[in-house]
């Protein structure tokens, strides 16, 4: 009971700020256009792919393009949702209002990461049909073997991340720490680590490299990813996991400030 | 009712709040004194259970904060830092704060009339003023109606009118029979709201005392005099009953006797003087003095002070203990 009125409390945090409006539709405006471009220009292109490239061509993974560049609209709104409650001491009011930080922080988390859940799976059907309308006849089908798994999959993984986001700003409790860290680092350092042959073994164990294979319908040619689809958002999984405990075991024990 | 049983924080080496003992009670103003970084907010944050204690217990109605069922019923706090974010309406921050307590909503529009918020209760909290801020945190205090109200240094930066409003809002707090406790680092405004006074400096409790006591005790009122001839007005004095003391450049101090008195006492023994002046030590000049021991007993732990300060203080501060 007393957890429903937190609950609740958090939703008119969360619709009453102008960063959750501009935030989430950024991730959704990203997302679903650059999808429709590269979709585009991936048809144009296809002629002139050798066939090899034609062979691991995946039309479902294409229109989920623009998740790279989207995702980071979703690490600011997880970002700010945790430490907007820093930035601007009303942490001393939240843990006033409700002392059991943990109910505080599952609460918010619950409530965030709803919302993020919904608007990232309307996105993720919305990026999949408008791009698959780009590819013309070389387009997936929603009924295709995998693909429903994918898209499904697309708004799982913008979840994730933003759940991660939360997780590592409730650590570190400052916003331009935290988004100085994660932005970077999903935007540059992990798709470098991932894609650098020296370092490929390690970078695809990180949540992103992990978590996107969900989006994944054709393996490419010569795809030695030690796990599956599932199996790599278990991995991106277990990052949030661990990023949400270490924010609720330093929230709990550190003074509110 | 709030007990505070040697509570202690330390950040490190350094000690923010020492084994502080006292108990905050119902129906009158508490005012919680001390210069600035003498710990009045990490108490109060302690309090609240925002800060964890070092050591020691602190009770709110006997329990512990965090096992306040709905904690905003029982105590409502204004903090120094203002907690809303500035892009939410005055509306909606206390909206939220109600529904976590499971407080219905027409409490927010009672309290937002009460402190005269209405008008602007749709407006965002970036746009308002110093002493609108205060009233919206005064706001969020009243909102569960609590029994139980703390105030960190509300009049901070208020004009009068505003400073006016929360004396008055305060004293009528207190009359309702709650529990009312205020911080603050002057003096001067607890003696206009206070009813009873807890002193700390360096974290430790200086004074737990009734504020008509501390008045009886610290505005200490005296007859200043100085004469070329100290040792023939001593004695004159001396033989009379009255007692001097030395007061700074050379000066006599003394209590209890009208300047008139003493005056007809040099001329009867052809004494002359140079300054007969009656005194009164202001409160802030007795709480400045009783923080600034604390302040000295910490610097200089275990060596003596040099001999005049020592008579200085003793003068001053130890004006009750020296009587007896």
């Amino acid at each position: 009971m007393a957890t429903a009125q937190v609950v609740r409390s958090e939703w008119t945090k969360i619709r009453s700020v102008a960063s959750t409006v501009w935030t989430l539709s950024t991730a959704v405006v990203v997302t679903i256009a650059l999808g429709m471009l590269i979709s585009a220009l991936s048809k144009n292109e296809f002629d002139n792919l050798s066939q090899r490239e034609k062979l691991s061509f995946d039309p479902t993974f294409i229109s989920f393009a623009g998740t790279g560049l989207g995702q980071l609209a979703m690490i600011v709104f997880g970002v700010l949702v945790v430490s907007n409650e820093y930035s601007t001491g009303m942490i001393r009011a939240s843990l006033a209002a409700v002392p059991k930080r943990g109910v505080f922080l599952f609460s918010k988390l619950a409530v965030a990461t709803a919302l993020v859940f919904v608007v990232g799976m309307a996105t993720s059907f919305a990026t999949f049909f408008l791009g698959q309308l780009m590819l013309g006849d070389l387009k997936a089908s929603i009924g295709d073997d995998g693909v429903l798994r994918a898209v499904f999959g697309g708004g799982l993984y913008m979840t994730l991340i933003a759940l991660f986001s939360m997780g590592v700003a409730t650590m570190l409790r400052s916003p331009m720490l935290s988004l100085g860290i994660l932005m970077p680092f999903f935007f540059l350092i992990s798709n470098i680590l991932g894609n650098v042959s020296a370092t490929e073994k390690v970078g695809r164990f990180l949540p992103d490299q992990a978590g996107s294979k969900i989006m994944q319908v054709v393996t490419p040619v010569d795809d030695d990813t030690p796990y599956g689809p599932w199996g790599g958002l278990g991995i991106m999984a277990l990052w949030v996991i661990a990023a949400v405990v270490g924010g609720y075991v330093l929230l709990k024990r550190r003074d509110a400030q | 009712m709030i007990e505070l049983e040697g509570l202690t924080k330390r950040y490190g080496e350094k000690v923010a709040v020492d084994h502080l003992t006292f108990t905050v009670r119902p129906g009158i103003v508490t005012g919680f004194l001390g210069p600035n970084g003498a710990g009045k907010s990490t108490t109060m944050r302690m309090i609240l259970g925002l800060d964890h204690p070092t050591a020691g217990d602190v009770r709110i109605d006997g329990t512990h904060y965090e096992r306040l069922q709905d904690p905003l019923t029982y105590i409502g706090a204004l903090l120094e830092a203002k907690g809303v974010h500035p892009g939410r309406s005055a509306y909606n921050h206390l909206l939220w704060l109600a529904q976590s307590n499971g407080i219905p909503e027409r409490r927010v529009r009672e309290v937002l009339d009460e402190v005269g918020l209405t008008a602007v209760a749709r407006k965002k909290a970036k746009g308002f003023s110093l002493g609108m801020g205060q009233r919206l945190g005064i706001a969020a205090a009243l909102l569960g109606d609590p029994r139980i109200l703390m105030f960190d240094e509300p009049v901070n930066g208020l004009d009068p009118e505003g400073i006016h409003w929360i004396r008055t809002l305060m004293k009528s707090l207190a009359q309702q029979g709650r529990t009312v406790f205020v911080s603050s680092h002057l003096m001067s405004e607890m003696a206009l709201t206070a009813d009873h006074l807890v002193v700390i400096g360096q974290g430790r409790l200086l004074a737990d005392t009734s504020m008509a006591q501390f008045i009886e005790r610290n505005s200490r009122s005296y007859v200043r005099v100085r004469s070329p001839q100290r040792e023939a007005l001593l004695d004159a004095l001396h033989q009379a009953g009255v007692t001097a003391v030395d007061g700074p450049d050379g000066t006599l101090e003394v209590d209890g006797t009208p300047a008139g008195t003493i005056g007809e006492l040099a001329a009867a023994n052809g004494v002359v003087l140079h300054e007969l002046s009656p005194q009164q030590a202001s409160l802030e000049e007795a709480f400045m003095q009783l923080t600034a021991e604390s302040v000295e007993y910490h610097a200089h732990a275990g060596t003596p002070l040099p001999p005049q300060q020592q008579q200085r203080q003793q003068q001053q501060w130890g004006e009750s203990w020296r009587k007896g």
